[in-house]
């Protein structure tokens, strides 16, 4: 009889399956990169410059190679002469591997330890001697940009001042003319704060080259190993082939596990130079104050309105504080990321944004941090825009965004700055996050509890966000096109090993590539097998951030299946002995279309693909894909916050979040309410506690986990999810689009909206982000916007 | 069996001192011969091969590297080895034993606690401490008592889920 299996049941789209990595995670079995251990291993260490711009004088080493255990000192000058002081980044630019003339900011490598063990490789660092003669330092960029500020990076040449780029987009005439006819213009100054990804798992390797194969082993924390094998190949000079890069199970990525770090280079080096297995592996120290940073931009916006709340045109100019080193992860072609996809859930006729970065003597990075490069700036920039000039208009917050948000019949929608967004319903997920918080009714409640001095505030935050880079026509890193990639074996049995160019960290990629091959093959999940990040077995691909998996390996895993479902269907015909046009599929089964009874099982075919094949037919049952998408996916979400601000403290308590996510078709429910959550839970923490800034002598403040706070499960509040919206991406063979960093995209402008919104009426426009209570109390108290942008130094 | 040492460094380097520490670990009684600045979590995970027990800090606040010292949850990242002799040890590896889950480790997967997983150990370490004090804890104990575990990928409102369902599942198995 004809049975088509029930997709739930065989764990396939839609199922809220549990997760298989959880078996081994819960029982303390995951293997991290700092718990593999080879024989013979060496363990490595970095010192690091204590201070952010200083000529280095002299670097003597010879106290660290007394040390009993003490195999190696790498210094820059060691390094110089392997043409390894100095690497290329993802951005173009140079980048230090270990100092060599200067240090240009704190924390930057200056010198390795290899040694018996890391106590050992610690204390010989200490033992390392070096004079710095200190330089002025440059904490602020707008202090950067003055003509007579201190050149950072003279090491290159035709580097003026400290400019890195200028960038523009848009129509600025046109945007000048609608300015012109405006009723109301509304401008608003402020400045996304630096931020940190902070995985609890800091960055680290294990290089282990072999003399006798010539083969090097990079056993690492990447999100992205197979670009890590390029630029290995490229910056080490080694034959690709020779390399094989294994990200094995990581501790949480969020961008900041992307970018090649000084760390990696100097363990491979080390390991070639020692023929031992050398591990690195970061403290907390480390990671925050040298590794990939987030954020650090200005922003001054203005928007041309119309008394009846229609925007008429936006003006962005972003300035852009990327550190000593232009190191930004990020698709080539776009200087400032995709700082240009804001504004694109509503109808804007004509917009500008023009960019500009700046060298510092701060960290490098400008890593996407649960964020689609820059479009966390670029979406918080926008909603605390529309949040200013509904004020302006004297309009509804709600009524505000309704007006001018693109609507359902608009689609496909031309944004002024050049994408292309996909689908949506924008006004469906407003209305029911306005329902699900009790709007009218809180707007009713605010007003009572403002007559009994108390501040209730009230904060919306919508938007569309481009993910899933690329297509290959606009998006790449140094020239390799952003595209993805699957494989998949189907054995005899009817089992199954799938393989992507994908690397989750904690997105649970294992569970739901299965479900995926579930839906398109009737393979159970449970027989499907799911490997990735090592490149000598995984097809290439271009790794996961930037919510890009489903997006894109997603999509491959789906184009592989259906190539296997083609052969299938032919092995079908073969052992139903019809022609193959009389063949139909339905799940897990083909069937003779005038006989439905008469049908084989996928896992009858798979059998016949190694035993019983047609004469001719090449034996086996398996294939690959390579994922070029037409279009980014353009996610939809709603965050609303309802807060209370203490006047007395300036302390303020979130008292509900909505969150309602049109993030298209869900695989699996619980794993994308499972990211939202986490989202939210940063945007939380960047709007209320969680920053990196800078005194002006260049010290790194939340340079560990006492000063750089993440909230716990204490301060963290509880959010109501809502996912009773669903537009399929049209152009996405099962309807996903992304969604791993909506909430954190997102959420931030909501909390700060609502602040705000408990403010209206003492004039500020602006506190930026964290909302510290001394900060709210001061504007509260002081009634004027509150800074956070690090120091400008006075004494040359 | 020999120990090799390699030659390095200058002749006659000072000598590294060594202790001898017993600990009961997850039932079993080991002895060591550490250094007396080894960690409690380094003995772990690289002396014994439990790494399980994670670190991701330097500065005691993330939790990851949370065990039980006599019951009581710790961050061994704070303690000597030698400030373990004597002591019962109970690390994540010893809280299943061959055929079953702890309800914690079930709660955790049952209710999506965890993503990368790297907190998790130390998670249902401070948990199960939490638990074994006060088997019936609100939703605000439960918020408390991890407030010294760290958490990036999750958030913790999964997290707390899960701890309330492996309470549920521990009371019902002590009444049955
Ligand atoms: S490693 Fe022990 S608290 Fe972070
Ligand atoms: S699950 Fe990744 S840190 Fe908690």
């Amino acid at each position: 009889m004809t049975q088509a299996l029930d997709e739930i049941k065989i764990g396939g789209m839609g199922a809220s399956r549990k997760r298989v990595e959880d078996n081994r995670f819960i029982r303390g079995k995951g293997n991290y990169t700092d718990d593999i251990h080879l024989p013979g291993m060496l363990h490595m260490e970095i010192l690091r410059s204590p201070v952010a711009h200083a000529r280095i004088t002299r670097i003597d080493a010879s106290k660290a190679w007394e040390i009993p255990g003490v195999h190696l000192v790498l210094t820059g000058e060691m390094m110089a002469t392997r043409n390894l002081a100095w690497m290329p980044t993802l951005s173009y630019d140079t980048q230090a591997v270990l100092a060599t003339d200067k240090v240009r900011f704190q924390g930057q490598e200056v010198a390795c330890v290899i040694a018996d063990d890391p106590y050992i490789a610690k204390d010989a660092c200490e033992a390392i001697e070096i004079d710095y003669e200190p330089l002025p330092v440059v904490v602020n960029p707008m202090q950067a940009g003055e003509p007579d500020a201190p050149i950072i990076r003279d090491d290159k040449e035709n580097q003026a001042g400290n400019v890195i780029y200028d960038w523009e987009v848009g129509d600025a005439e046109g945007t000048d003319r609608a300015f012109e006819q405006a009723d109301v213009v509304s401008r608003l100054q402020l400045h996304y704060p630096r931020s940190h990804p902070s995985p609890i798992e800091c960055c680290g390797s294990i290089a282990d080259f072999n003399r006798s194969t010539s083969k090097l082993t990079v056993y690492m924390t990447t999100q992205a190993p197979h670009i890590i094998r390029a630029a290995v190949a490229l910056v080490a000079e080694l034959p690709e082939h020779m390399i094989r890069i294994i990200s094995p199970d990581i501790g949480g990525g969020f961008g900041n596990k992307v970018p090649v770090y000084p760390g990696y280079v100097c363990s491979i080096l080390a390991s070639i130079l020692l023929e031992r297995p050398v591990k690195w592996i970061e403290d907390k120290t480390g990671n925050l104050i040298s590794t990939g940073f987030a954020r650090d931009v200005y922003l001054d916006g203005e928007l041309a309105l119309r008394r009846d709340g229609k925007i008429l045109g936006m003006r962005m100019r972003t300035l852009a504080d990327h550190g000593a080193f232009f190191s930004d992860a990020q698709p080539s072609k776009f200087k400032i990321g995709l700082m240009h996809s804001t504004f694109g859930c509503y109808d804007v006729p004509v917009a500008h944004l023009a960019a500009r970065g700046l060298y510092t003597n701060k960290a490098p990075g400008g890593v996407a941090y649960r964020c689609s490069f820059r479009v966390t700036e670029a979406m918080f920039f926008q909603e605390r825009m529309m949040h200013a000039a509904a004020n302006d208009l004297g309009m509804d917050q709600a009524e505000f965004r309704r007006i001018n948000l693109v609507r359902d019949d608009q689609f496909p929608h031309r944004t002024p700055l050049g994408f292309l967004l996909d689908s949506g319903q924008y006004g469906a997920c407003l209305e029911l996050g306005l329902k699900a918080v009790g709007y009218e009714d809180f707007l009713r409640q605010k007003e009572e509890a403002r007559k009994n001095g108390r501040l209730l505030g009230i904060g919306i935050s919508t938007m569309s966000e481009p993910l899933g880079a690329g297509n290959s026509r606009e998006y790449d890193i140094l020239g390799i096109k952003m595209f993805d990639s699957a494989e998949i074996r189907v054995h005899m049995t009817g089992k199954a090993l799938l393989r992507t160019g994908a690397r989750g960290q904690g997105q649970g990629h294992e569970t739901t590539w299965a479900q995926i091959v579930a839906h398109e093959l009737g393979i159970p999940a449970d027989d499907v097998t799911v490997e990735e990040g090592d490149t000598d077995t995984a097809p290439f691909g271009m790794g996961t951030y930037a919510s890009r998996s489903t997006p894109v390996a997603g999509a491959a895993i789906a184009m592989v299946c259906r190539k296997v479902r083609a052969k299938a269907r032919k092995l079908a015909a073969h052992l139903l002995e019809v022609s193959e046009e009389d063949i139909e599929w339905e799940l897990g089964r083909f069937y003779v279309r005038s006989a439905p009874d008469r049908g084989v099982t996928i896992q009858e075919c798979a059998m016949a693909a190694y035993s019983n094949m047609p004469d001719g037919m090449e034996p086996g049952l398996e294939n690959n894909a390579y994922y070029d998408p037409p279009n980014l996916t353009w996610p939809f979400a709603c965050y609303i916050v309802t807060v209370e601000v203490d006047p007395e403290t300036g302390v303020w308590d979130v008292l509900n979040m909505v969150a309602v996510d049109d993030c298209g078709v869900r695989i699996n429910p619980m794993i994308v309410e499972g990211q939202i959550m986490g989202g939210l839970t940063e945007a939380f923490a960047m709007s209320s506690m969680q920053f990196i800034t800078f005194d002006s002598e260049g010290n790194c403040i939340g340079s560990n986990y006492m000063d750089y706070l993440i909230p716990t499960s204490w301060e963290t509040p509880g959010f109501e999810l809502h996912g009773e919206v669903v537009t399929p991406c049209p152009h996405h063979p099962i309807g996903a689009k992304g969604v791993g960093e909506c909430a954190a995209v997102g959420g931030p402008a909501a909390f700060v909206n609502a602040v705000m919104d408990a403010l209206a009426g003492t004039g500020v426009r602006n506190i930026d982000m964290p909302l510290l209570p001394d900060r709210v109390w001061e504007a509260i108290t002081e009634r004027h916007d509150v800074s956070g942008a690090p120091p400008v130094r006075s004494d040359g | 069996m020999t120990i090799i040492y390699e030659e390095t460094g200058a002749e006659g380097g000072p000598e590294i001192p060594q202790q001898r520490v017993t600990i009961r670990v997850n039932g079993r009684k080991v002895i060591a011969e550490v250094e007396p600045r080894l960690l409690l979590a380094h003995l772990l995970r690289h002396g014994m091969g439990l790494t399980g027990t994670h670190t991701g800090c330097d500065t005691t606040n993330c939790g990851a590297c949370t065990v039980l010292v006599d019951g009581r949850a710790v961050k061994s990242c704070t303690m000597f080895a030698v400030q373990a002799e004597g002591r019962e040890v109970t690390t994540v590896e010893g809280l299943a034993t061959q055929s079953e889950l702890h309800p914690l480790q079930e709660g955790f997967k049952e209710e999506h606690g965890l993503q990368c997983g790297f907190c998790t150990p130390g998670m249902m370490m401070a948990a199960k401490a939490l638990l074994d004090r006060n088997p019936d804890p609100t939703e605000e104990d439960i918020r408390w008592g991890l407030s010294g575990n760290l958490c990036r990928c999750t958030g913790y409102q999964n997290i707390v889920k899960s701890v309330l369902w492996a309470a549920e599942k521990l009371r019902s198995q002590s009444a049955g």
